[in-house]
């Protein structure tokens, strides 16, 4: 038993991956390493070390300011978007068993983003101004996530649920609920159009500390319940048969964990819009990684997905500076190739 | 000395009713083999045994109490079953697939007691899969990782193994392997194995008990030498057969009257009248 280590305390007992801990420690690195070149590029370039000192308030006043009120709160909250997806996509993959769902494939983030544009449309007055406050704007979003996922398990339901009719329906309200979007926008006015259009391709550009502190607890939060709920979806992914033989109550830990799937998802939704592909694409690369154990995989795909989207935004903003390319539009171009791949593959 | 037994079952998927009013008891200690024609609902009575399938009407008692009553996770812990072809997820090891048989024994904060270490080293060892421990178990072979979800339901640790079909899509040597894996846990710990197969000969070499479902119920049931009868084949197969015992064994052996390799039916009934 090389690979794991026991490690128990009166009433208390976990068995620890070694092999997890080292691959989270490695993305961990990596993540550090792009949120600091990321925090160093832009209009001003700041060399990593300097960024450092900065983060930790010994840089300069300058470097301080751009750093730490400008920089910091975009890759944050790219970072916990990326997170936030990745999570929920792991999550979807272990109780729908297939590897191809993805809260955005699930139509999940399609309800959010519809929420987000419907929220738009009807609280804007004429002087493209809200008429409430954009604080409500992140419930809209989870309330559209959760929505949208209760619906398809409702509709997916027959005596339970089965994961194949899950996600036939889910494909299904995809098409539908983008269908609804494009309506919106079409009867909305025409500024709302391109407004509405950057923030569905998704990009965290004009976060502020605001934004970070409201999703930070949330998001954390539903990790770390996903995270010590790992049992419950590794047996999960063994089928209903295997799982209510061993005393899992599948059908109410599914749809448990369907709501916590949705609102991780709908609350990245929130704040950066749809980017896409990182609810698929992080668990995945996750699993090739330290495998399919839940507990290993969570903090692992969370950490990728953190990784994706942080590094999707800070080519994004620079690449072909001075014009700023949404981090979604890369991430689906990254994110689409891999689908075919995923495609193909399953289909041998 | 209670075990597993049915009240008044009845099971249906819809309109159509599978079991019907089946008062049954399986016996504790022993194998039962559940035996019948396809769609007989041998797999169904299993399913609904193990919870897996809600009665229509009636109950399945454990130990005396209605199953429906207790806690599933109680339930798991003093019965366990294997369904027909599980799947696992691609790269999961033998080592993480059976430590998850010690699911009922665990909770937020007890997630790897030493009684778990213990009992998943124990499944391992019994099912002799302790140097593939940290392979994935799709690069198994059929019969192995067959094994492998043996070990995971042995690491549940239960009085009562239920197993649909164990040895679907093995082959001969490897189905005698898993059945003969079966034996040795009831003779040399006495665990009540009810399993369905679909091979009536090694049905009954393997059976201390049959049960015959045919007609929604229980059509006979006792000891394969009592129950097997090429009458009862007929009813319940649809097939023409004739039953000796086998040289060796002595158990029923069951010979079908096909086609395939018959000079003329005559030599048949001469072997018959022996």
């Amino acid at each position: 038993m090389n690979r794991y280590t026991p490690l128990r305390w009166k009433r208390v007992s976990l068995l620890v991956d070694k092999k997890a801990v080292a691959a989270l420690g490695a993305f961990l690195l990596l993540v550090a390493g792009v949120a600091i070149l990321s925090l160093g590029s832009g209009d001003m370039s700041i060399p990593p070390a300097e960024v450092v000192k900065a983060l930790f308030g010994a840089g300069e006043g300058m470097h301080e300011l751009v750093v730490r009120s400008f920089r910091l709160p975009r890759i944050l909250l790219a970072l916990l978007a990326g997170m936030a997806l990745a999570a929920s996509g792991a999550v979807l993959q272990g109780i729908i068993r297939n590897p191809l769902a993805s809260p955005d494939l699930m139509g999940i983030t399609g309800g959010a983003s519809l929420a987000v544009v419907t929220f738009l449309t009807v609280f804007s007055d004429r002087a493209n101004a809200l008429t409430v406050s954009i604080q409500w704007l992140p419930l809209a979003a989870f309330l559209g996530a959760f929505l949208m996922g209760t619906i398809v398990y409702a509709l997916a339901w027959k005596g339970g649920v089965t994961p194949l009719r899950l996600v036939l329906i889910g494909i299904g309200l995809t098409h539908a609920v983008q269908a609804l979007t494009t309506i919106m926008i079409l009867f909305g006015p025409i500024y709302l159009a391109t407004q509405v259009h950057i923030w569905t391709t998704g990009s965290v550009n004009g976060a502020n500390w605001n934004q970070v502190t409201t999703l930070l607890p949330w998001a954390l939060l539903l990790i770390a319940w996903i995270w010590i709920s790992a049992r419950h979806l590794n047996i999960q992914e063994l089928g209903d048969a295997i799982a209510g033989g061993v005393g899992s109550r599948v059908q109410r830990e599914r749809l448990f964990l369907l709501a916590v799937s949705s609102a991780l998802a709908g609350s990245a939704v929130a704040f950066v819009g749809g980017i896409g592909f990182v609810g698929l694409m992080a668990p995945h690369i996750g699993r090739r990684i330290v495998g399919s154990s839940y507990g290993a995989l969570v903090p692992v795909s969370a950490l990728i997905g953190g990784f994706l989207v942080l590094g999707a935004d800070w080519i994004g903003r620079t690449a072909f500076s001075p014009m700023e390319v949404p981090a979604g539009v890369f991430t689906s171009a990254i994110g689409a190739p891999y689908f075919i791949y995923l495609l193909l593959r399953t289909r041998n | 000395m209670n075990g597993l037994e049915t009240k008044a079952l009845t099971l249906a998927y819809g309109e159509r009713v599978v079991i019907e009013g089946l008062d049954h008891v399986f016996p504790k200690g022993k194998i039962t083999v559940l035996i019948g024609a396809n769609g007989s609902g041998k797999s169904t009575l299993l399913r609904s045994l193990a919870r897996l399938l809600k009665p229509r009407d009636g109950a399945v008692l454990l130990d005396g109490k209605a199953i429906s009553t207790m806690s599933t996770k109680a339930v798991a812990r003093k019965m366990a079953i294997l369904p027909q072809s599980p799947e696992c997820p691609e790269g999961l090891t033998v080592f993480q697939l059976v430590k998850q048989g010690r699911y009922p024994y665990q909770n937020l904060l007890q997630q790897w007691s030493a009684e778990d270490e213990r009992a998943v080293k124990k499944a391992l060892k019994t099912t002799r899969l302790e140097q593939f421990m940290d392979r994935p178990v799709d690069s198994l072979s059929g019969g192995q990782r067959q094994r492998v979800w043996i070990a995971m339901v042995l690491a549940q640790e239960t009085d009562t193994i239920l197993l649909d079909e164990p040895t679907t899509y093995l082959d001969l040597a490897h189905q005698i392997d898993i059945l003969d894996l079966l034996y040795a846990l009831n003779r040399n710990e006495g665990r009540t194995i009810i399993m369905v197969l679909h091979d009536l000969n090694l049905s009954v070499r393997y059976a201390d008990n049959v049960v015959v479902v045919h007609d929604k119920t229980v059509y006979a049931h006792g000891k394969p030498e009592e129950v097997i009868t090429p009458e009862l084949v007929q009813k319940v197969f649809g097939l023409e057969c004739l039953i000796m015992p086998d040289p060796v064994y002595g158990k029923p052996l069951c010979i079908p009257c096909g086609k395939g390799g018959r000079k003329d039916h005559e030599s048949l009934r001469a072997v018959d009248t022996q």
